[in-house]
């Protein structure tokens, strides 16, 4: 946007102008007031503005004859009109008289932004289209994707290939590989950057608070809510929602989220107003999403409208070489925040990490490379702050059934998959070596 | 003019840790000494029995007339319910590069959306509204930046989405 949208504000109330013009200015808006409707006209002689938001009620001339003769000398401008709650048939002739919309007194403040939004969506559509012709994309806001290895150069070149576009984009990848920052670089790339990043932890909620976290409630929908509650495909509007864990979900849920996709509409938990929203959908999932659907779990039909681009973030051991950025990247960021001078890391432990199999991917050095900056001397990272000494610690592992998994994952790794020579380090037979791989779902990194 | 301190004046009860809480953070942001106490208003003054609610530029308009100074930054912080004419309710406001401002703990809360109370998003979601009108004082308007504490949150999922801190841009025009 190159030039600030302008809004002339008619109303004969102080109160209210006052109220609008402070609320625009801060929104960074060229704004002027008018106490009614013959000072509007004279002021639209000599200045244009882009929206002229006006009371309908003003003693004199009011809003609907000022409506008239403001688009008898400028067919395309935007008017809205604002109305006091009983006088919604006035309000519905200003429309067909040509206004833009109306507001009714006292409004939501979310339904004014939105309101100003849409009309100033209308009026840099044209402009804003130009401008992305011309612009010569480059990846912006990616500092947290670190590396140099090939695997992490394709990722961050998928993410620019797919940022500009809408199309939905499912992320693959094993735990604590990445996932939402690859969402936040595609969104932080995309024409949607200055609308929210809405993420939503599907996993984490039960099938009734993922409906209304999705999709908000009105208030007294339920017993305690006393106030409208807005959900994430209302926020995420005009921006992208992140939708993680999307395996998760139940089939009701899934239906559900199919419909909102193919209308970008729905209505809040208890309400009946139908609320749209334009939104972009990023998934992401560590399970074969594909294998779900073969297997009937997973609907076919919607997982065709989430998998329009996927892109698979490496796990960590496959990018090996990017591990001293990763440390040195930890190291100053806990530094930081722990407002400690940098430290560094002696060559042996950096090794050591070099070599680890890094079952819980970047999360597990990130919380290594913590938790050594918290037990070290403060000068340099050892072997000895790092708990890689036997290797069997593991940070990610809670359940035995982890443990298990994560470490014949190590030895499989550390003996090149050789079932034969991994089964007798781990001291069982290849038979049950070969049951435990399956039953884990274990697959050998290409 | 050289600014002296902030100070955050609440009005009813709130939880002295919560308190204590804000104004560290509200110190980090702005790099001034905070002072926090307790103010006294006759709150009866500003209800609007029609509405159930509190008159916000009334409010506003004491904060900066009573307990304002020249060289500080005064907002008062109050657990009612607030709203202006034009609007249904108000997080808070404040004068844009003004000295005052008032912000409301009121609508932040879970429980009055229905649903289970977290303490620490609330304390989260007050430090960001404390410190977002704060930043309209010091003359600082809404920012395009999702995760600036300055961008605008109608809605109090909204405040979830973002930061409690100024982001690069708006820490800039502080000076
Ligand atoms: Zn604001
Ligand atoms: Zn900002």
């Amino acid at each position: 946007m190159s030039k600030k949208i302008s809004i002339l504000i008619v109303d004969d109330e102080e109160s209210v102008r006052s109220s609008l013009y402070n609320w625009f200015i801060e929104d960074d808006y060229r704004v002027d007031c008018a106490e009614d409707a013959k000072k509007a006209l004279s002021i639209l002689e000599s200045d244009s503005f882009d929206i002229v938001l006006a009371d309908i009620k003003m003693p004199g001339m009011d809003g609907l004859e000022m409506l008239k003769r403001i688009k008898s000398f400028r067919k395309d401008a935007i008017v809205i009109v604002m109305t006091a709650f009983a006088t919604v048939d006035t309000a519905v002739q200003a429309l067909k008289d040509g206004a833009f919309d109306y507001i009714t007194k006292p409004f939501d403040p979310d339904d004014l932004s939105h309101l100003i939004r849409n009309a100033s969506k209308q009026i840099t559509l044209i402009e804003e289209n130009e401008v992305l012709k011309e612009k010569v994309i480059s990846l912006e806001n990616v500092e947290n994707l670190i590396g140099n290895s090939e695997a992490i150069r394709k990722v961050l070149k998928e993410i620019e290939s797919v940022a500009q576009s809408n199309a939905s984009v499912i992320i693959t990848g094993e735990s604590g590989t990445g996932k939402e920052l690859v969402a936040r670089a595609i969104h932080a790339n995309s024409p949607r950057r200055f609308f929210p990043l809405v993420s939503v932890h599907c996993g984490a909620l039960t099938e009734s608070l993922l409906e209304s976290e999705l999709f908000g409630h009105e208030k007294g929908a339920f017993t305690g809510a006393v106030y409208n509650r807005k959900g994430r495909f209302e926020m995420a509007d005009s921006g992208t929602i992140f939708l993680d864990e999307i395996a998760t979900i139940s089939s009701k849920m899934q239906v559900e989220l199919l419909r909102v996709l193919e209308s970008k509409s729905f209505v809040r938990v208890g309400g009946n107003k139908e609320i749209t929203s334009d939104f972009r959908v990023i998934c992401a999932t560590n399970r074969d999403l594909k294998g779900m659907v073969e297997k009937g779990i997973f609907r076919e039909d919607l997982f065709y409208r989430l998998n329009v681009v996927n892109i698979n973030v490496p796990p960590l051991r496959e990018r090996i070489e990017d591990i001293p950025l990763l440390v040195d990247y930890f190291i100053k960021k806990y530094c930081t925040t722990m407002n400690r001078s940098l430290i560094t890391i002696d060559s042996g432990a950096l090794k050591r990490l070099e070599e680890f199999t890094f079952p819980g991917n970047i999360r597990e050095l990130e919380n290594m490379i913590e938790r050594a900056i918290v037990v070290g001397n403060g000068k340099k990272i050892t072997l000895k702050d790092l708990p890689l000494g036997k290797e069997i610690v593991n940070t990610t592992a809670e359940s035995l059934d982890d443990l298990e998994k994560n470490h014949i994952f190590q030895i499989l790794t550390k003996y090149n998959w050789n079932i034969t020579v991994a089964a007798k380090a781990l001291k069982i037979d290849r038979v049950t070596l070969y049951n435990k791989i399956k039953k884990y779902g274990l697959t050998e990194p290409k | 003019m050289n600014l002296e301190y902030i100070n955050l004046i609440s009005f009813g009860y709130f939880e002295k840790g919560l308190l204590e809480l804000v104004a560290n953070d509200v110190k980090k942001e702005f790099l001034l000494p905070v002072i926090y106490r307790e103010g006294h208003l006759d709150l009866s003054e500003f209800y609007d029995p029609g509405r159930r609610q509190y008159d916000g530029n009334k409010l506003l308009k004491t904060i900066d007339s009573k307990f304002a100074f020249d060289n500080d930054k005064t907002l008062g912080l109050f657990n009612v319910d607030l709203y202006i004419p034009i609007l249904t309710y108000i997080f808070g406001q404040a004068y844009l590069n003004g000295r005052a401002g008032i912000v409301s703990i009121s609508r932040l809360s879970n429980e009055r959306y229905g649903i289970k109370a977290d303490d620490k998003q609330l304390v989260d979601r007050f430090r960001k509204e404390v410190i977002h009108e704060l930043g309209h004082t010091f003359g600082l308007i809404h920012c395009k930046n999702s995760t600036c504490v300055m961008r605008s949150s109608t809605y109090v999922e909204d405040i979830d989405q973002k930061n409690h801190q100024l982001c690069e841009k708006c820490r800039g025009q502080l000076g």
